[in-house]
């Protein structure tokens, strides 16, 4: 039985020694098959170093490779196991910069398990001398190792279902200060914004259980705040509760005790936490009817630089597979067109099904989800009521737009800035249906309805229609 | 500064005034735009906790305009004016519900409702 379109290992037998990598793991007649993993890398070698050469290192080093030669190669098939560059594509505008697109085989990953995934293709590569810079562009997951994933808990269909909102953008809300207010207080905040008429409010990131408010009053407290604004007005109400944890059976300590709250969804760290963490947090949630919304602090330190680390397009999509049903994805609003095409990029590949190649939003692969559920984008930080039409119209429905100083900043106080940012969205909405333009039309659809919510009408007053504008840090 | 009122509510659509007829023909007219199929359902009570409101018959799969849907709403506000009333939609290549909007509520115009 032969795995190779190509033979690597002759039979003259073992000599010791360095030999180059393009030699063994070069392969630019190499058809990628069906259940190979793809690797798209941004290769910066070192001076002097030919592309090949580093293209076969990265191909060698996050698969078979060592530096040396070894009597134990030839105990197995190379040709079976090996990772392979098949094809290497210079970066325009760039001096010494290049594509190199890789692929593994199927044998060389556990089933079901994003952390080997990630060990084995951006394990120890990024360390390598030869290389001056690598950053993991995007990966092609094959849809036989997809098929050892379950994926989000419940995902976005499930979500709508269980929570009874349709047609329309979600709205949620971090409730801040985010460190120092006592469990008591915090309940009171999140109450006051769900009773104005948000879906959801949110723990920020860092508030796990410190001294101050302790994990367990904070989740009571919280869950009587949902369960009166959900008597209140009628509708279903949540809050992303915060189950990171320094160890896996704390983590899950939280969850369960919110699924004993009957609290309809939990939150997650899932890159500080790590991926077996965020994994068996998702099969808990999956497995006691829990959403689960993921934060994702720490990710910049690896997708900011354009020349090494990972896009966040890969964390992304390693994320679906782990499990999420919400992940935040940045707001796009005011931020330069190429940002704007490669975030829709990467919130295509979370929410869709099948995403075909398309190189002007940064995607390298066509990538088929094999009908996996998809992940909730959500927009949070810095937008307000006057940002409720681009959002809408760059989102679409299946997002959650997080409003945090946007809501609890109104001058009348959380409950009312609910109400504002909750008629802007439903008016956008109603004037998208009837197919008005939100981009050019926006600001008369805010003013329209400015005229009937005295809570809208203040919002506007307070937020003038803002701008933000930076050079985009990431562009294709 | 104004203190929020408690209010009911009911979902989509239900922090905007309540829609006229017309209005409610142009969401008609996107869910026929889209391939969705429309349906109207109804209910005495308006819990967060009951998903399944009763059909007013079946879904209007061959709908082509507007206004065929309307009339049905016509007819079950007639019937159920003490009920509230939701436009759905349903998208079977999704295979799953895709719309929801409230179209009455019982003793609409009062004071029980501020927009």
């Amino acid at each position: 039985m032969s795995y190779a379109q190509t033979r690597t290992q002759t039979k003259a037998g073992y000599q010791a020694g360095v030999k180059d990598y393009k030699l063994t793991y070069y392969t630019p007649d190499y058809t990628p098959k069906d259940t190979d993993i793809l690797a798209a890398f941004r290769v910066t070698p070192q001076p002097g170093v030919p592309y090949e050469e580093a293209g076969a290192a990265v191909a060698a080093e996050s698969s078979t490779g060592t530096w040396t030669t070894v009597w134990t190669d030839l105990l197995t098939d190379l040709d079976r196991y090996k990772g392979r560059c098949y094809d290497i594509e210079p970066v325009p505008g760039e001096d010494n910069q290049f594509i190199a697109f890789i692929a593994y085989p199927l044998d060389l990953f556990e089933e079901g398990s994003v952390t080997n995934m990630l060990t084995s293709i951006v394990g120890n590569v990024f360390g390598f001398k030869a290389l001056k810079a690598l950053r993991l562009e995007d990966l092609r997951i094959p849809v036989a190792y997809l098929k050892t994933f379950q994926g989000p808990p419940h995902g976005i269909q499930v979500e709508r279902d269980k929570i009874n909102k349709y047609g329309r953008p979600l709205l949620g809300c971090t409730i801040k200060p985010k460190l120092g207010l006592s469990a008591k207080n915090y309940g009171r905040a999140v109450y006051e914004c769900l009773r104005g008429g948000l879906d959801f409010t949110k723990d920020d990131e860092n508030i796990n259980s410190q001294p101050f408010q302790r994990w367990r009053d904070r989740f009571l407290f919280v869950a009587d705040a949902i369960h009166k604004s959900q008597a209140e007005t009628g509708e279903v109400k949540g809050h992303y509760l915060n189950c990171t944890a320094g160890t896996c059976e704390d983590m899950l300590e939280r969850a369960a005790f919110a699924k004993e709250l009957e609290m309809p969804i939990v939150m997650h760290d899932f890159f500080t936490a790590g991926f077996t963490a965020n994994t068996t947090l998702a099969k808990y949630c999956r497995a006691n009817g829990l959403l689960l919304h993921i934060h994702r602090a720490m990710h910049a330190v690896v997708d900011r630089q354009k020349n090494h680390g990972m896009h966040f397009r890969v964390l992304a999509k390693c994320l679906r597979m782990s499990g999420g049903d919400h992940i935040h994805t940045g707001t796009v609003v005011g931020k330069l067109e190429g940002d704007k095409a490669i975030t829709l990029g990467f919130v295509d590949l979370l929410r869709e099904n099948y995403i075909e190649q398309d190189r002007s939003k940064g995607i390298f692969f066509t990538q088929d989800w094999a009908s996996m559920p998809g992940v909730m984008a959500v927009a949070s930080g810095g937008i307000h009521v006057w940002h409720m039409p681009a959002l809408v119209e760059i989102f679409g429905d299946d997002s959650v737009l997080q409003f945090g100083g946007g809501t609890l900043g109104h001058p009348w106080g959380n409950a009312p800035g609910a109400t504002a940012n909750r008629v802007a969205l439903e008016a956008c909405v109603q004037a998208r249906n009837e197919g008005r333009d939100l981009m050019r039309e926006g600001g008369d659809i805010i003013r329209e309805a400015c005229r009937w919510s005295p809570e809208l009408a203040t919002a506007c007053e307070l937020w003038k229609e803002i701008k933000f504008e930076f050079e985009a840090v990431d562009t294709v | 500064m104004k203190t929020l009122p408690k209010e009911r509510r009911y979902e989509t659509f239900s922090y905007l005034p309540p829609l006229s007829d017309a209005q409610i023909a142009r969401q008609i007219q996107y869910v026929i735009d889209n391939g969705y199929h429309p349906c109207v359902e109804f209910n005495e009570d308006s819990a967060a906790e009951t998903y399944f409101w009763t059909m007013w018959k079946l879904p209007l799969f061959n709908c082509s305009s507007p206004q065929e849907v309307l009339n049905e709403v016509q007819q079950c506000r007639s019937e159920y004016s003490n009920c509230y009333i939701r436009v759905v939609a349903f998208d079977n290549i999704k295979q799953c519900q895709v719309m929801s909007f409230i179209v009455h509520k019982p003793g609409q115009g009062g004071s029980s409702y501020r927009y």
